[in-house]
């Protein structure tokens, strides 16, 4: 996993609320074996019509918002579905943070072990953002060691992040290899463990 | 200390905790699919790591099967990905119910059938409708590919301890209305995103008078509501249904797991970070009119209006959602005509649900501009309901009857709904496109779904039967 601290970039305003894993990718993408690859598909019948071209009023279709690094959205980004193709779909298009006022559990976990940070600002934070972004190009710069969120125009916003997935996302550390060396833990749990 | 089944089960499978940290979670049960488990294997090879218990693992292809013209699959992607599950499973020692099996089916229809599912386990899929095998009184919830890996190496999960919500839901259920209509009411009155960071228990004199079938289906639909995993406590109708199953324990040790279980539920006097309540009695049969599952309201209703809500952003998302939906607002919900009936899904395709649907069609005929099919959960469902003669009520109306899988909940096979035709659905998703690009999902109970089929439009199940008795 790539490890990731400070971001530079436009943001790409996503103003909707519950956006779902269904969305973000589509099931008729979900049958290759491989994790790569999926970001042609992000969010793909928002971008394309039914002929395969682009909807041009779509905001990731927007020339100024195409090689954004930072995607703000609403409230419950990622509800729905388990499907992990939905971060590597994000990743794999060049998203490396997405911002929103809450993120549905899988998703949110999903992200940490993908090296995407999730951060959660106050829904009047993130409509700022949104509003912001969508009336011209607007840059933000993300510190994930600060743990804040500024903008091109001196603007900070503070977040908090729980301080295991902050040192994961930062070394780019890989969780199976940590876990094995809780190995004495894990056999003693199961010299103990009761089950039917 | 009273303790809630939420934080006694947790406890128990807690192998390491260190203040600031997620806990390390132990998992007794691994159920695998083919969508989300090829690249979990591929990482175990990568870094030369074994699975550490395939005993605690079972696999089975559910999402890519098809449901007619078996064992062909012509898309030759889906192809790859069941025969990526079958190389897997036998490479890392899992056992796998493959296709044409006897015990292939949808993954939360087969754990509890096969009597994998029990109370007190940590069980994970890489499937977000794990939350099914909480009906148990289990902790269970989906997963990442990622995690998924993660357990199949080290058997266990980091997991923060999620806070816990008691939901209860009082009174009796009224005649003709349904478990799939109480989780659609509460994810209708509450919000699809009410659970987000929690476990919740539903308690109450209505889901403990449910079967465990019924009570699969609230649990299932948990995640609908954002949950992180839904349950219900274990009672003499969890430890009866168990009896007898195979994977269950058999004799004396019965005896003493059911003992076991029933300690499990929580004690009197259980508190909650919160608690919600909703009364059964008020619950009339859903339709869900929109493009989350929260956008649903009683059949006797109309489509809502700008008006019914506070919120610029509130009165959008509806716009945005009549207007992929195609209705108008104010629109009463039995003038809806559908075109597509799928009775299925991991929510509602165990044999009470097919029985249910059966009793209302018995002796009518499918509606002229409607194709109805019916997908059991399970190979074993299928078997059950042949033998009681369902099959040929439900052919001699004009259903097809097919072979088991996820099929038309998400349409990953050749099971599709064409772009703009409606489906009256007893699955768990009325997002876009969710049943093929362009579709539109109303998501109901196994019986409205029977009587629009019949009808041709929605229809209210109770006054239906009353004229067709």
């Amino acid at each position: 996993m790539k490890p990731i601290n400070i971001v530079n970039s436009v943001i790409a305003p996503l103003d909707r609320k519950n956006v779902d894993t269904d969305q973000i990718i589509s099931k008729e993408f979900l049958k290759r074996i491989e994790r790569t690859g999926f970001g042609q598909f992000l969010f793909y019948h928002w971008r394309f019509d039914a002929q395969g071209n682009e909807i041009s009023d779509f905001v990731l279709n927007k020339p100024e918002y195409k090689s954004s690094e930072i995607l703000v959205a609403q409230e419950n980004f990622g509800c729905g579905s388990s499907r992990e193709h939905a971060p590597w779909a994000i990743l794999d298009y060049g998203f490396r943070v997405v911002i929103a006022p809450s993120f549905a559990d899988i998703f949110h976990n999903n992200c940490f072990k993908n090296g995407i940070l999730p951060i959660k600002l106050a829904v009047e934070e993130c409509d700022e953002l949104l509003a912001k972004g969508l009336e011209k190009p607007y840059a933000i710069e993300v510190n994930l060691e600060a743990q804040t969120v500024t903008g091109e125009d001196g603007k900070v916003y503070n977040f908090n992040i729980d301080p295991y997935y902050k040192e994961m996302l930062l070394n780019g550390w890989d969780e199976i290899a940590l876990t094995f060396k809780y190995e004495d833990a894990i056999s003693a749990y199961e010299a103990k463990r009761v089950a039917y | 200390m009273a303790k809630n089944i939420i934080e006694k089960v947790w406890d128990s499978h807690v192998v390491y905790h260190e203040d600031g940290k997620p806990d390390l979670l132990y998992i007794d049960l691994h159920l695998i699919h083919e969508v989300t488990s090829p690249q979990a294997f591929e990482g175990l090879r990568l870094n030369n790591r074994k699975v550490r218990r395939p005993d605690l693992c079972f696999a089975t292809m559910d999402h890519n099967v098809p449901t007619k013209n078996l064992p062909t699959i012509n898309d030759p992607i889906a192809r790859t990905q069941v025969e990526t599950l079958a190389k897997n499973a036998k490479e890392f020692g899992i056992e796998l119910a493959d296709m044409g099996h006897p015990d292939q089916g949808i993954v939360h229809v087969i754990g509890p059938e096969l009597g994998l599912t029990q109370p007190g386990k940590t069980i994970v899929c890489g499937d977000s409708h794990t939350s099914t095998h909480g009906a148990f009184g289990a902790i269970a919830f989906g997963i990442g590919t990622s995690e998924v890996e993660h357990v199949l190496s080290t058997q266990t999960l980091w997991q923060s301890k999620p806070k816990t919500m008691e939901i209860r839901v009082n009174g009796k259920l009224g005649v003709g209305v349904e478990a799939k209509d109480i989780i659609l009411a509460i994810i209708a009155k509450f919000g699809i995103d009410v659970g987000t960071g929690h476990i919740v228990e539903f308690t109450g004199e209505a889901i403990h008078g449910l079967s465990m079938e019924e009570r699969m289906t609230i649990c299932n639909m948990s995640i609908e509501a954002g949950a992180k995993a839904g349950l219900v406590s274990p009672d003499e109708i969890t430890v009866e249904y168990l009896r007898g199953k195979r994977f269950a324990p058999q004799g004396e040790t019965f005896e003493e797991a059911a003992n076991y279980w029933l300690s499990l539920a929580s004690d009197e006097g259980a508190t909650y970070d919160t608690v919600l309540e909703i009364d059964a009695t008020e619950i009339e049969p859903i339709v869900t009119w929109g493009t989350n599952p929260s956008m649903g309201s009683g059949v006797s209703q109309s489509v809502p209006t700008a008006d019914d809500y506070e919120t610029e952003s509130d009165k959008a998302a509806l716009k945005k959602a009549l207007a992929y939906m195609g209705l108008e607002e104010g629109q009463p919900l039995t003038s809806i005509e559908v075109q597509n009936v799928f009775i299925g899904s991991c929510t509602n395709s165990r044999l009470s649900d097919l029985r249910a649907a059966a009793e209302v069609i018995k002796g009518q005929k499918v509606h002229p501009s409607v194709k109805a099919i019916v997908v059991p959960g399970s190979h074993t469902t299928k078997r059950l309901a042949e033998e009681e003669g369902l099959d040929k009520v439900f052919i001699e109306a004009g259903f097809e009857w097919r072979e088991s899988g996820c099929s038309m909940c998400l349409a990953m096979n050749d099971d599709i709904v064409p772009a703009g035709e409606r489906c009256a659905s007893t699955s768990n998703r009325n997002f876009e496109g969710r049943q093929g690009a362009g579709s539109r999902t109303h998501l109901v109970s196994p019986p409205m779904a029977a009587a629009a089929a019949i009808a041709g439009h929605f229809v209210d199940v109770r006054e239906f039967v009353k004229q067709h008795a």
